[in-house]
């Protein structure tokens, strides 16, 4: 029941929070989101499962009982972790609590909505990451959006409006036809489920039991649900070409909800994928495996180039983040045990490392109201602290050795580069790798025009240090990036051992 | 087949409040005591809910139950909408306590709601056509006379004549429909009609068709289903914002109770296919009704005709369970689609109902009905806000409340009936909604609010009633749990 009482304690903190009057409403919320945090931690250190919770491993943590029941299908309340699940968890709790000590200084107004709208969000997060059951993961799923549609339209920037519709339009369509392609496994599936579980649904699909839908033969049915899903999550992550929502959202969220959108929001699209598609699924995504391998280089490039004709600094990071995100997706279509294990540390490194980064920028911006590459100059001559978070959360963006995201994209590059499954994997592998020139020539030219240079911005008022809670945050990520990029194993171990199971289908992939 | 009592208590409890308020107006006619006159009605209206609840979850009576020599019956369907409607009535007559604070007559007024909830729910239990004729007009009388309350007001009394000219029309060709199935197989008892079907369709096919068409033209007029359903946009926007929570919601419910019974019982589709395909014309009518109802919303400026045509929408996807009848997914997948309906009218009861008390407390503030005017509100009313966000996003099927759930119910019954494309209908409609819905959510809480706006006073009873909506909304997600086994057993009774 600890994931239940994680929920919970957000959940009311979140209740508590509306109603605290707005002077406290920040640091009550940073007491309760660090309640969550604790428990998050005792789960890691208490973690006792094995293997893939969907195809048959031991689940921590796991909560079962029947819910519903309709037609032949039960729906069941069944909640619990594995090593893939955790480690998001933990990064989940992690960012709230400093994208809320982030929030601070920029939010000024609505106070106790807007913290509780964060925990409210961070309580729909984790059930994402820890439901087992179809329906139930899908509550969790839709509930992340309500409060991320209210947190950009209420507290975004000037175009908010636009942006948060665009940001709901695009991802609930994205969420209907995910479902429509989901149940249509579901009914293909027939009398070889009675539940709506992910667990039995999974190991339905890899033993072969998917029959035909009406007059759709088993394996056509198979490969549409599989591109509808796919479609239906690569929004979410987002992939070239579903991510023109991103920009918009991310340029106009308030920073703390564009650390949580970036760090942990994009996540569940890839951790989709690799629930859903990639492990239940295998030879459909093996069958597209050139064009889903495509799809990941023309990201990784292609985003990358986006960022790279960018000026605004809050754009940069944000076209970097569609980058990012192909690695993952090159990863998971490697279905080797570094290509999936790999994305999936990825998720966890570029949720720290991309979180911090937008709070950076969020701090830049707080003191000088612009986040225009070509307005700043010589900020590491007045914000030395922040700046010097800057370069170091830019090094670690680049795969610098030692950090976070180095660990990621080195196993992401072996996986892919031994994959069986992608045709040609060292071209595809090479291709990709020629991204990360790309992001060490945007964020070596940003840095150098924003930070270095004789400081020439004219205000009305001094431009000083930042304030000690918004540096705690971004510190504190650098830390625990440099962390996870020296003792990789704190992670890896389970990760490993809760993706091999991915891979392990019948050997012929 | 036992014949307790005791199953009568939710339609008396409706009953005895009613004579209560008969009571209290003759003791003292000039009385203005509201607080006393709305507490009778919502007592009342809990009563009915939480004894109809009680006698179906609990299971100590055996069900079903028949009275009058097979009149009127008591089954697991009776007391679920009894349940609907008595709930909407507690919450519509706490609501209307604020409501109706300035205007006279008032016992009449809760007096009217709880005849026409009497009305509805002994239109839950008719077993015969005649105590349907009989129950569906002691709803619909007060119902008029309630959309025309509001006597001073044009809207209000044009809504009114609109609505009691139409459903006197739909009325008497309910009436003659009745007459016609009767003259084709001598007999008014549901299952007598049913033991006589089959031989009418052969020997009078042209008659118990018409006979069956215009029944079921009665009864969608009766739940605003297209092409009936004309009357309900002007009807709900000229009648008092409770009245059109009540109408919209609880005479619905019970428009299609009626029909489930009816069309189920004595109509088997098996006996009657050669005279009428009745589950064909449900299947237009569903997909219709859906269409219409969700692109005619889209496009209004107006939130109260807006939620109208909603409600139309919603109809269409209730109307997928009659139109799943097709005989070709077995009776479970039936049973899952029609206990589905049932179980979205549940909800839909709670959600609905609350949306239109969220209009009554705008109009109570009087801050006029387009979605501008709603403009910045979270900041002046956030808890009413939050609640009408639930709504919203429930009705529109995002997991924040038993919308949802019931949706899915639906999907899957459909699906399973082998009336795919139906499911996929709702599911595209549904998406469809949520950009009208979403406007109203997006009015309060991101647009800037107008210039002057003055809120003055923030009504308990209004607020309560909508809050306490909110939250059976919302605990309906986890909680349709309590209700779905009684819903398809109740439904696996009728097939």
């Amino acid at each position: 029941m600890l994931i239940e009482a994680l929920i919970a304690v957000c959940l009311l903190g979140a209740g508590a929070v509306m109603v605290a009057p707005d002077r406290y409403a920040g640091k009550l919320a940073f007491g309760i989101s660090a309640l969550p945090v604790v428990g998050s931690l005792y789960m890691y250190f208490g973690f006792d499962g094995s293997g893939n919770a969907l195809l048959g491993g031991d689940i921590a943590y796991e909560t079962f009982f029947e819910w519903l029941s309709v037609g032949p299908y039960t729906v069941n309340y069944h909640m619990g972790l594995d090593g893939i699940s955790l480690p998001l968890v933990v990064l989940s709790t992690v960012l709230t609590m400093l994208a809320i000590l982030s929030a601070w200084t920029p939010i000024d107004e609505r106070q106790s909505q807007f913290y509780g709208l964060m925990l409210f969000m961070e309580a729909a997060l984790i059930g994402v990451f820890a439901a087992l059951d179809f329906l139930l993961w899908f509550v969790f799923w839709e509930a992340v959006l309500v409060p991320m549609y209210f947190l950009i339209g209420v507290w975004g920037g000037p175009r908010r409006k636009y942006a948060a519709i665009k940001f709901f339009v695009y991802t609930n369509i994205a969420s209907l036809v995910m479902f429509i392609g989901f149940f249509a496994l579901v009914f293909g599936l027939g009398d070889a489920v009675s539940s709506t579980g992910l667990p039995e649904i999974a190991q339905a699909l890899r033993a072969g039991q998917l029959s035909a839908l009406g007059p759709v033969p088993a394996s056509t049915l198979a490969l549409a649900a599989f591109v509808a899903m796919f479609v239906g999550f690569a929004v979410k992550v987002p992939a070239v070409p579903f991510h023109t929502w991103l920009p918009d959202a991310h340029v106009e969220a308030p920073t703390p909800a564009s650390v949580m959108l970036a760090g942990v929001l994009l996540k569940m699209g890839t951790y989709a994928l690799l629930r859903f598609n990639f492990t239940m699924l295998p030879e459909q995504a093996a069958t597209l495996a050139v064009p889903i391998a495509a799809l990941a280089v023309v990201s990784i490039i292609y985003g990358a180039l986006l960022a790279l004709a960018q000026s605004d600094l809050k754009r940069i990071v944000a076209y970097s983040s569609v980058s990012s995100m192909g690695y993952v997706i090159l990863g998971l279509i490697a279905y080797t045990v570094y290509g999936v294990g790999g994305a999936t540390f990825q998720m966890v490194a570029h949720g720290l490392i991309s979180g911090l980064l937008f709070m950076t920028v969020g701090v830049f911006y707080n003191a000088t109201h612009t986040r225009m590459v070509g307005d700043m100059s010589g900020m590491a001559d007045r914000m030395p602290v922040t700046a010097g978070v800057f370069v170091a959360g830019a090094f670690a963006y680049m795969g610098l050795p030692l950090m976070a995201g180095f660990a990621a994209e080195l196993f992401i590059f072996i996986g892919a580069f031994q994959s069986t499954v992608i045709p040609a994997a060292p071209l595809f592998t090479a291709l990709a790798m020629f991204g990360i020139v790309i992001v060490a020539g945007y964020l070596l030219w940003a840095m150098q025009r924003s930070l270095f240079g004789p400081f020439r911005l004219e205000t009305d008022y001094e431009i000083t240090r930042a304030p000690v809670h918004d540096v705690v945050p971004i510190v504190t990520l650098v830390l625990l990036i440099v962390l996870l990029g020296t003792v990789p194993e704190l992670f890896w171990g389970m990760i490993q051992d809760a993706s091999a199971a991915v891979i392990d289908v019948g050997g012929d992939l | 087949m036992s014949n307790h009592w005791l199953l009568l208590s939710p339609a008396g409890a409706f009953l005895l409040a009613a004579l209560a308020l008969f009571v209290i107006d003759s003791i003292d006619p000039d009385s203005t005591n509201g607080p006393l006159l709305s507490a009778v009605a919502t007592v009342g209206g809990l009563v009915a809910a939480v004894a109809s609840g009680a006698l179906l979850l609990s299971g100590a009576i055996d069900l079903p139950a028949q009275f009058f020599e097979g009149q009127l019956v008591v089954d697991g369907m009776s007391l679920i909408f009894t349940f609907i409607f008595g709930s909407v009535t507690a919450l519509v007559s706490l609501a209307s306590l604020d409501y109706v604070r300035e205007l006279p007559y008032k016992a009449e007024y809760y007096l009217l709601v709880l005849l026409a909830a009497t009305g509805m729910s002994l239109m839950a239990s008719a077993n015969s056509l005649a105590v349907v004729f009989v129950a569906l007009e002691l709803s619909s009388l007060p119902s008029y006379a309630l959309v025309a309350y509001l006597k001073t007001n044009r809207g209000s009394v044009e809504a009114g004549l609109k609505y009691f000219l139409v459903g006197a029309l739909s009325s008497s060709i309910l009436v003659y429909g009745i007459s016609l199935v009767y003259a084709a197989t001598g007999s008014l008892l549901l299952e007598d009609v049913a033991a006589g079907a089959s031989e009418a369709a052969a020997t009078y096919p042209g008659v118990l068709g018409v006979g069956i068409l215009m029944v079921l033209g009665g009864f969608a007029f009766k739940t605003a289903s297209v092409p009936f359903h004309f009357w309900a946009p002007d009807a709900y926007e000229g009648a008092p914002a409770p009245v059109a929570a009540f109408i919209s919601s609880a005479s619905k419910a019970a428009g299609f109770v009626v029909a489930f019974r009816v069309f189920t019982v004595a109509f088997p589709i098996g006996d009657v296919a050669s005279s009428v395909d009745w589950v064909l014309a449900f299947t237009i009518l569903a997909v219709v009704t859906m269409t219409v109802g969700n692109f005619a919303a889209a496009t209004q400026e107006n939130v109260k005709r807006m939620l109208a045509y909603s409600s139309i929408g919603h109809a269409g996807y209730v109307l997928i369970g009659l139109a799943a009848l097709t005989g070709a997914g077995g009776v479970g997948a039936e049973t899952t689609a029609l206990g589905a309906s049932m179980l979205h009218l549940l909800v839909y009861g709670f959600m609905n109902t609350g949306a239109f008390l969220f209009i009554a407390l705008g109009e109570h503030w009087e801050l006029g009905r387009t979605f501008e005017d709603y403009n910045g509100l979270a900041r002046e009313a956030p808890v009413a806000c939050v609640a009408m966000t639930v709504f919203m996003f429930s009705l529109a099927g995002l997991p924040v409340g038993g919308g949802f759930l019931s949706k899915y119910f639906l999907i899957v019954g459909a699906v399973g009936a082998g009336v795919w494309w139906l499911g996929a209908v709702l599911a595209v409609n549904s998406a469809l909604s949520l950009f009208y819905y979403s406007r109203v959510v997006k009015a309060m809480w991101i647009e800037e609010p107008e210039e002057g706006r003055e809120i003055e006073s923030y009504p308990t009873a209004l607020y309560a009633a909508i809050v306490g909506a909110a939250v059976v909304t919302v605990l309906l997600l986890p909680g349709l749990a309590v209700f779905d086994v009684a819903a398809f057993d109740a439904a696996g009774a009728l097939l």
